[in-house]
């Protein structure tokens, strides 16, 4: 996905291809066609929905069923007992789909993988049971005979398929517009790592809450459609699993992820379906759910990603794009002010970070414990230990990720106990990972723009901030390459950017030299001291001593969770518990040779 | 008698119903769970594949005859307990030749690790085991009938001659039966090298696979396995309720909430799961209309996920 190319050409092609539709709708007489060309775009809109959430966001719902059948039910029981048309009966129930997103998603969001998509299979199946329960197990429309069109009931069925179609493109047109904003960017980041799109400032459950929203309003819209193009509803039908299978296999079968994909999932299945229903049915009951069956299990093994994305990538393929350019010379090298310039520039740099008494257990292991440390405004701070010294966690309790069990965490006078990472990152602390966490099928650029969403409220400057930010680390040249493609070094240099395209004052480093060559290594430092010399505090994690001794300002040393010792690199380095602890005798040896 | 004793009358009775059905869903569950467990993988078609399970005990003992002559005692406990091997044999096919291709190593690079791919993929199996189901053995309501299954023992009287409770024959007998199977499962994955070692792929399997252990092959046994357990459950299962091709659906929700309710990747924690849900399921009774007895189902699973989403008895292994 690219924010800037091809801004108009999906919405023509959508106009192309409901005007093309709309023909075909005007054309068909045939009432069982007729029913064909409702239904393909009744189940695209539903997979639109599921795409939505589980598409852009990567939580599998198991569950649309639910927001789907309240829709349904909502439509049929206002008509029946309010005698209120299905006009303003579909509106309403699209209101009952989003305040059932929000009474779903605001538990649920807590559980991940696996048991999000168990629990949301649970909703729609204890519903089905209770409105059984509540005596509508078989609920029919009643035929309004004067006036029908005031209430959604037509003698000609071509209505029925333009009004279906109008509102697929209703929800293709909104599923557009989230894949080219930042909506769409946070999901797709949510999806690809959430702690890394925590991190770099994005309220995950905000986004995720939003989404489920729209899914279940557009949901229960369509839910509350089909009931009035059955004209029968029951618990079954509505809330049944294969509602939400349907949902989920047009949209996989398509392409989850585009919103192309459940348009074209429900072209292809819906009338193959329902052809073997038709021509098949009577003779071999069954053989529509067979066929249907292998289908799904063919395209899955040659596209496991789906139609749109396979197409995708064989027309990529042919039009076959240069790798991304190699490195070019770290802009940095040549201005980095000597060490001791560095220094004397920002002794009196005011306190910035102020840690107290922090400790952190997971069962009986004291991962931190009672640490206290200050970091001042300007300087480099290196973070140093033994491996299992609790160095990682220590930055995952200062983001956010971790709360600690006791202890204080201040950042320019405010407490940050508490709060999200996406809130810290807010505040203004930039964060890299030791594993590095890119979005990997996102292009560099929109890796950046990701993080730069918290400095700004604009899509437009978010942009920008991220080319400022790949220029900075020298990025520029591989922005249009996917991070799945690039190498060790541009992934730590992306990492870099992200958290800098935040604005941010301070940044938590972690391993950022890990895996690089000696020359490489060199180019980094150059580039932290340079951001440094610009003003933003450093906090770094690193293990290659011989590189730290030359960037770091001032060492606090961790051992088994514990302050070890702090103060300045050459101190440090002479200290007999540090030596014994971690650097060993031979460092010694050398370093008073 | 005294409304007191009607209700502990009931509450025995509800509460026996819910011991022998749990039996039989714990070791259906625990069949999921090895799968469930290994390979994390959501599999859709488990319960049609214990619908083929309950179609194989009955060809086996009814329809083809051949256990006939064991007659009405043994003869569908022998049938239920081949379906074990058969199903063995068709998962160990279905994972070689269909499932293997979306999971374990081949997917690592995918995006959400091929859990789209999976997830569609069995939805498609299941479909396909349905629906030819329905084409090859019929829409009909099929059951094994014996006269064990028209007859009951009565438990008690006690408390004064008042107070006695009945079992089923059929569902007493497949209830001593599912414990000696869950019983020899326990042994096998807490004595045998195999078996200990599914139970470590099950606990951490990506430690499993630092360990050295062939990822492919782990998956592979451990769906023929899975399989294999639940087509025995099914079949036992089978030997007192009526079924039809479209029965998995109802009981691949039962399997779920029982291996999520006993803790993801714990194998006994599964069986567990699935006693709790079976007395749920029952004991519900007493207090809630009929029809709701699955809604207790569905929220008991959800009151578990969400305030110990490490199961009930298993650990917490969703970490970030």
């Amino acid at each position: 996905m690219n924010v800037e190319r091809s801004r108009t050409s999906p919405f023509l092609a959508v106009a192309l291809i409901a005007t093309a539709y709309l023909a075909a709708i005007l054309l068909v007489k045939n009432q069982y066609y007729q029913l064909m060309l409702t239904l393909v775009p009744v189940w695209a809109t539903m997979g639109l929905s599921w795409n939505i959430l589980s598409g852009y966001s990567g939580l599998v719902s198991f569950g649309h069923a639910s927001f789907f059948g309240l829709g349904a039910y909502t439509v049929t029981l206002l008509l029946i007992d309010l005698g209120l048309t299905p006009w303003l009966g579909i509106p309403i129930a699209a209101v009952v789909g989003a305040v059932a997103g929000v009474v779903i998603g605001y538990p649920t969001f807590r559980l991940r993988g696996h048991y999000f998509a168990l629990a949301m299979l649970a909703y729609p199946l204890a519903l089905l049971y209770v409105f059984e329960w509540l005596g509508y197990q078989e609920v029919s429309l009643p035929m309004q005979r004067q006036n029908p069109a005031a209430y959604m009931q037509f003698g000609d069925n071509r209505v029925y398929s333009a009004l279906a179609l109008a509102m697929m493109v209703l929800a293709l047109l909104a599923s557009l517009k989230i894949e080219r904003s930042r909506f769409g960017m946070s999901l797709l980041a949510i999806k690809q790592n959430e702690i890394a799109a925590e991190a770099a400032g994005i309220d995950t459950f905000r986004w995720k809450l939003k989404a489920i929203v729209l899914s279940g309003l557009i949901a229960g819209a369509i839910g509350g459609f089909y009931a009035v193009v059955l004209l029968v509803v029951t618990p079954a039908s509505v809330f049944g699993m294969l509602t939400s299978a349907q949902a989920l296999i047009v949209a996989l079968f398509g392409g989850a992820g585009s919103a192309w994909g459940p348009v074209i999932g429900s072209a292809i299945l819906i009338p193959l379906a329902e052809v073997l229903q038709g021509e098949l049915g009577d003779k071999l009951p069954g053989i529509q759910g067979v066929v249907y069956g292998i289908a799904i299990i063919l395209v899955i093994l040659f596209a496991p990603e789906g139609i749109y994305w396979r197409t995708r990538d064989l027309v990529m393929a042919r039009h076959k794009t240069a790798p991304p350019p190699a490195l070019e010379a770290p802009p940095v090298a040549s201005i980095q002010p000597t060490r001791r310039q560095r220094v004397r520039g920002r002794e009196a740099g005011q306190t910035m970070l102020e840690v107290s008494g922090l400790s952190k257990s997971f069962g009986g292991l004291r991962a931190v414990q009672d640490v206290s440390f200050a970091v001042r405004e300007g300087e480099i701070l290196g973070i140093i230990g033994p491996n299992g010294a609790g160095k990682t966690t220590l930055f995952n309790l200062l983001n956010g990720i971790l709360q600690p069990d006791t202890g204080r965490v201040r950042f320019l006078g405010h407490s940050m106990l508490g709060m999200a990472p996406n809130r810290v990152a807010r505040q203004g602390i930039g964060r890299t990972f030791q594993v590095a966490r890119p979005f990997p099928r996102l292009s560099v650029l929109d890796n950046v723009v990701v993080g730069a969403y918290v400095a700004t409220a604009r899509d437009e400057d978010a942009y920008a901030l991220a080319r400022a930010a790949l220029e900075k680390v020298g990025l520029t040249g591989a922005a249009r390459a996917t991070a799945a493609s690039i190498s060790t070094q541009q992934i730590r240099l992306l990492e870099l950017a992200r958290a800098l395209a935040g604005q941010p004052k301070m940044l938590l480093l972690d391993e950022t030299l890990a895996g690089l060559g000696a020359r490489e290594v060199e180019a980094m430092l150059g580039l932290i001291r340079q951001l440094a010399a610009e003003g933003i505090t450093i906090v770094i994690i690193e293990h290659t001593m011989h590189a730290m001794v030359r960037l770091a300002d001032r060492f606090v040393v961790l051992d088994h969770g514990a302050v070890l010792a702090e103060g300045a690199p050459d101190t440090v380095t002479r200290d007999e518990s540090v030596i014994e602890a971690y650097l060993g005798k031979k460092w010694s040896a050398r370093a008073n040779a | 008698m005294t409304p007191s004793l009607i209700l502990l009358e009931n509450f025995l009775q509800a509460l026996v119903a819910g011991v022998l059905l749990g039996a039989l869903y714990g070791l259906m569950c625990t069949g999921l769970g090895i799968i469930f467990g290994v390979m994390r993988v959501i599999n859709f078609a488990q319960g049609d594949l214990m619908m083929l399970g309950m179609y194989f005990a009955w060809y086996a003992f009814a329809g083809f005859g051949t256990l006939a002559v064991l007659g009405p005692y043994a003869g569908p406990i022998v049938a239920a307990i081949l379906a074990g091997p058969a199903l063995f044999i068709f998962g160990y096919l279905l994972h070689r030749l269909l499932i293997a291709r979306v999971t374990g190593l081949r997917v690592a690079g995918l995006e959400g690790e091929g859990h789209y791919a999976q997830l569609i993929l069995t939805l498609g199996i299941a479909l396909v085991l349905q629906n030819g189901g329905l084409l090859l053995l019929g829409s009909e309501v099929t059951s094994i009938k014996t006269p064990l299954s028209a007859s009951a023992w009565e438990i008690g009287p006690f408390v004064g001659q008042d107070v006695s409770f009945f079992i089923n024959k059929a569902r007493g007998v497949a209830f001593v039966v599912s414990l000696l199977v869950a019983f020899s499962l326990y042994l096998f994955v807490t004595r045998t090298r195999l078996g200990k070692s599914l139970r470590a792929a099950a606990d951490h399997p990506e430690a499993a696979i630092y360990m050295g252990i062939d990822v492919d092959r782990a998956h592979r046994i451990a769906f023929a396995i899975g399989t294999g357990i639940t087509a025995i459950a099914g079949g036992l299962v089978a030997s007192y309720l009526p079924f039809q091709p479209y029965v998995g659906l109802d009981f691949v929700i039962v399997m779920y909430a029982g291996v999520v309710l006993g803790g993801l990747g714990s194998i006994v924690g599964a069986y567990w799961g699935g006693m709790t849900i079976g007395l749920v399921q029952q004991l519900s009774t007493l207090i809630l209309p009929t029809q709701l007895q699955n809604t207790a189902i569905f929220v008991v699973f959800l009151l578990i996920v969400f305030l110990r989403p490490q199961g009930l008895y298993g650990r917490n292994v969703q970490r970030a």
